[in-house]
């Protein structure tokens, strides 16, 4: 029987409530008395000197109160970088400012050089047209490799060849992996691009700044998945203001799968003309900003070779890639394709040698920065594609090649050769639960049929691996983050008994308020509906560190247990006064407190009154009131780990591959909700095969976005998915957090790109077109037309 | 500015409006009907979803006074009278065919109309008369599924899980 209540219930999601009746609270829907309206000038072409900017004919427009440009933030800090990262030859990476609004120069479309204020938007709207800049053009480096080539165009004057950092990992591992690529008996090279992708979360960011003129308080209402992250920097950083004087909230917000982790530019704008004008000042993206402005993801050129012995077994992966950064580095951007890349690069495998280099080239395009999975799905795409390769080149069987190297469940915890130990896991029981739920065996079948049908079937098969619940502090900071990644909850039970949860965690589609709920309901034996998850309200909630990396149940819900687990142990104390017994003694069952072997007892309201009416109280021994707060900071990273399964169909004539089934068997350890897990990897598993078929953030050689809005950028609709075959029966508990999990919010999209393309790949060479090994991302019918024709 | 009057969800209101103002606009600022949303500039994200005169329109795709007069639903008046959800926002909710909201109302408001038109859609034409609304969060399937529930198909028979 599934369970109708706390840890393992599928408890359908409060928050629905108001989602589904229009009473959710985006940042768009909030109005502030006395608003004004923001509107950005941006550039329009990828890379110019700015000669000069006359808003004199804009001041005269209608409804105008302010225009800014790059002159009034001159002075002010810029966005920072979180981690730092040293080259090879131990140099620190290069940090250009990155500044509010440009200043002298343009780097990217989309860069904004003067905003505008006004009574109204429209009023702001039609003075931005009436700014006028003149531009001195400049070439646009679009291309990695000719960005490093090219000493005479620069992104940033002040760096010669445009590269932000050559980052060896491990480099003490570079001269065996060599030597052992050298005298392996095969080695299988794969070149590979994998595409860059715009987050299109579909909530534009959205920003209020406020300021009261009374009290030096400032308030930042924005789409945002770390408030508090978000008021460091832009507190501390980039405004410098105290702290304690910004209040940020983040409100609904309408997904985010990374993009909203980053300090924006618009959110110190919005603050600083709320604190010129003394007036509220809001800005709300238009689609056209998001694709221009919002960091994309992945971007990696890669060469990816997998050294073996003839019988299959790995020897080494060395890795060669290029990171774009885009045109400043955004707050993670240095982190995503190092730290959550080249940790990953031993995948699922006992591989004794693995070497990875990453170049970080910086661009006049948007800045690139962690997209859901972040460096786990570059990761996961080279190595399962390269593999697939080998075992194709060796005639092994792609499931075996991937099982005989398998690491076993008798060899965790396992340290791999790039730096992370793996706790735990089970990799060919998710691999025999995929082979079930999709019917592999029965595949045959299936292609037979669809070759009467003139079309060519094919299956595509791989495991994953990723790091989450991010993330240990001291090795991170071992690492080069500049930031702490615990996460903190605060557990405050009212006089009557229900509570009130305040956590760093931020749900911008997660459901947290339901599943955050189960877990501490579950540990008090009380209704769900007496727990109440507060969240996004730095005024609120403690210093917590946000959503992302799959961290929230993993990291804020270890806080939230720690903190229940002090509530109890305070209430057992007072328990045992009110009823005379020791609280050793006592227990806590179904919402009750009992003396062990009697009848004695009490019901949870009754402590939580005793609590704040401390008439009968143990006085001396305890403070009044129940209220506890509780840091956490993981000891390791979480492993979640499965495998995936696709079957496509490619057409011939065309090109065009149809999915016609996808399957996915994960291992999360313990599961608060299946119903949202289910969600999660559905939501991830539709990203991976829009990025494996469909999308593509194009610049031409003008540093022009070409696929600039959703009638260029091929997001997945409902009619180019399947349903898909998910489960996550397979459990292999988390060793070092308290319940056991590991995370589930990116695994779909880590797990599924290589999945679609191994499954074209076997379409075609089944099909009789050996010649065909590799098709870049997005597989648009074009491309797998092109391919098989030679 | 000019006044515009129309019926929304069954009150009669009226304001002001520019030429330019969209009915999205109107929604959203005059009446603070916010439960409309706007995914996009081009008219092709689907969050703003509203019925005019029984059909579903992009209202970021109308200007104000083309609905003049008109009789306009919005998310918010897609409730039972009770308060209780309706029979398409239950399936919604029971089958978790949302995440974070924000293309949700455009996605029962679709959904309301495909079912007006066709009662028993099959799996099919549930998708492809969602092509207009884009959802980032669900990879549709338990869209999907929430709308075949809607229309009273017994979900074991079609969706795996
Ligand atoms: S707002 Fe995107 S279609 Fe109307
Ligand atoms: S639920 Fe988030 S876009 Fe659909």
């Amino acid at each position: 029987m599934p369970k109708d209540h706390g840890v393992g219930a599928s408890s359908k999601r409060r928050e629905d409530i108001r989602f589904l009746t229009g009473r959710g609270r985006y940042t768009d829907d909030v109005n502030q008395f006395g608003q004004t309206y923001a509107v950005f000038a941006r550039s329009d072409v990828a890379h110019a000197n700015i000669r000069s900017i006359d808003t004199s004919a804009a001041e005269a427009m209608p409804g105008v109160v302010a225009i800014f440009t790059g002159e009034d933030f001159k002075d002010v800090g810029g966005n920072p970088a979180g981690w730092l990262i040293n080259s090879r030859n131990g140099e620190p990476m290069r940090e250009p400012k990155r500044p509010v609004l440009a200043h002298g120069k343009v780097r990217h479309v989309g860069d904004a050089y003067a905003a505008v204020i006004a009574e109204t938007y429209a009023q702001a709207r039609d003075a931005v047209e009436a700014i006028v800049v003149d531009f001195e053009e400049l070439p646009a480096l679009v291309d990695m490799a000719a960005s490093l080539a090219d000493t005479t165009v620069r992104v940033h004057d002040e760096l010669p060849d445009n590269q932000c950092f050559d980052w060896g990992w491990i480099e003490d591992n570079r001269t065996k992996v060599d030597e052992a690529i050298r005298n392996a008996p095969h080695v299988t090279t794969l070149h590979l691009v994998n595409n860059r992708l715009v987050p299109n979360a579909m909530e534009p960011r959205a920003s209020i700044g406020e300021y009261d003129p009374g009290t030096g308080d400032y308030k930042l209402t924005t789409t945002s998945q770390n408030p508090h992250l978000t008021r460091l920097l832009v507190a501390a950083f980039v405004m410098g203001i105290p702290e304690h004087k910004l209040t940020v909230i983040a409100p609904d917000v309408g997904g985010g799968f990374g993009s909203k982790i980053y300090h924006y530019g618009e959110e110190a704008l919005v603050l600083a003309a709320a604190r010129k004008l003394g007036r509220p000042v809001k800005w709300t993206a238009e689609r056209n900003e998001s694709f221009l402005t919002d960091a994309h993801g992945r971007d990696h050129v890669t060469k990816i070779e997998l050294a073996c012995e003839k019988d299959g077994t790995f020897i080494a992966f060395r890795t060669e890639t290029m990171a774009n950064v885009g045109a400043y580095l955004s707050n993670f951007s240095t982190a995503t394709p190092t730290f959550l890349h080249g940790t990953l690069m031993a995948g699922n495998y006992k591989v004794p040698n693995v070497y990875v280099n990453v170049k970080a080239v910086f661009t006049n395009t948007a800045p690139v920065d962690a997209y859901r999975g972040a460096g786990r799905p570059e990761a996961t795409y080279s190595l399962e594609r390269v593999i697939d390769k080998a075992a194709r080149e060796l005639g092994i069987d792609p499931v075996a090649i991937r099982r005989m190297n398998f690491i076993q469940p008798d060899q965790f915890p396992y340290t791999t050769p790039v730096g992370l130990q793996y706790d735990v896991g089970n990799y060919d029981a998710t691999m025999d639960k995929l082979l079930e739920i999709s019917d592999a065996a029965g595949f045959e079948a299936r292609r037979a049929e669809a070759a009467s049908r003139g079309m060519l079937r094919g299956l595509g098969i791989n495991s994953y691996i990723e790091a989450c619940g991010i993330a240990p502090s001291h090795l991170v900071g071992q690492l080069g983050a500049r930031v702490g990644l615990f996460d903190a909850a605060t557990v405050r039970v009212n006089a009557t008994g229900n509570i009130s949860v305040m956590t760093g965690a931020h749900s911008h589609g997660q459901g947290h308020e339901t599943a955050f709920a189960q877990v501490v309901a579950g540990m008090l034996g009380i209704p769900e509906a007496s727990v109440d998850i507060v969240h996004g309200d730095t005024s609120k909630i403690p210093f917590g560190m946000g959503s992302y990396g799959s961290r929230s149940l993993a990291v804020c819900g270890s806080a939230i247990v720690k903190a229940t687990d002090k509530i109890i142990a305070k209430a057992k104390k007072i328990a045992a006064h009110m009823l005379e017994a020791s609280d050793g003694d006592i227990e806590l069952k179904d919402g009750r407190f009992s003396v062990a072997g009697t009848d004695k007892g009490l019901d949870w309201g009754a402590v939580c009154l005793s609590a704040y009416v401390p008439h009968n109280y143990p006085l001396t021994e305890l403070e009044p009131g129940l209220e506890e707060t509780a840091f956490y900071d993981p000891a390791n990273f979480t492993y979640p780990s499965g495998a995936y399964a696709c079957e496509v169909e490619v057409d011939p004539d065309t090109g065009k591959v149809k999915i016609c089934s996808f399957a996915a068997a994960d291992d999360f350890g313990n599961i608060v909700n299946p119903m949202i897990v289910d969600g999660q990897v559905h939501g991830g598993i539709g990203q991976g095969i829009g990025q494996a078929l469909l999308e593509a953030a194009a610049y031409d050689d003008m540093g022009q976005l070409v696929s600039g809005s959703f009638m260029d950028y091929a997001m997945p609709r409902a009619d180019d998915l399947p349903f898909y075959q998910v489960d996550h029966s397979c459990q292999t508990p988390c060793t070092h957090n308290p319940l056991g999990v590991k995370g589930c919010g990116e695994a779909g999209a880590i797990g599924s790109p290589p999945a679609v393309v191994n499954a074209v790949i076997d379409a075609l060479q089944r099909g009789g077109m050996a010649h065909v090994t590799h098709i870049d991302m997005p597989l648009s019918p074009a491309r797998v037309w092109a391919a098989m024709q030679g | 500015m000019t006044k515009v009057t129309m019926t929304v969800n069954g009150k009669t209101v009226s304001g002001e409006v520019e030429g330019r103002t969209l009915l999205v606009s109107f929604l959203r600022e005059t009446l603070h009907l916010t439960g409309t949303h706007v995914g996009c500039d081009t008219s092709q994200c689907g969050a703003c979803v509203v019925h005019v005169n029984g059909k579903a329109v992009k209202s970021c795709a109308l200007f104000a006074q083309e609905a003049a007069d008109a009789d306009v639903r919005t998310i918010e008046g897609m409730a039972n009278a009770d308060g209780s959800l309706s029979v398409i926002q239950q399936a919604f909710q029971d089958h978790h065919g949302l995440q974070c909201g924000f293309c949700t109302p455009g996605m029962v408001m679709s959904t309301a109309a495909l079912l007006a038109e066709n009662p028993k859609p099959t799996e099919t034409e549930v998708r492809h008369y969602l092509e207009g609304n884009l959802c980032r969060c669900t990879g549709y399937h338990n869209i999907v599924k929430a709308v075949l529930a809607a229309s009273g198909q017994d979900m074991d028979q079609i969706a795996a899980e």
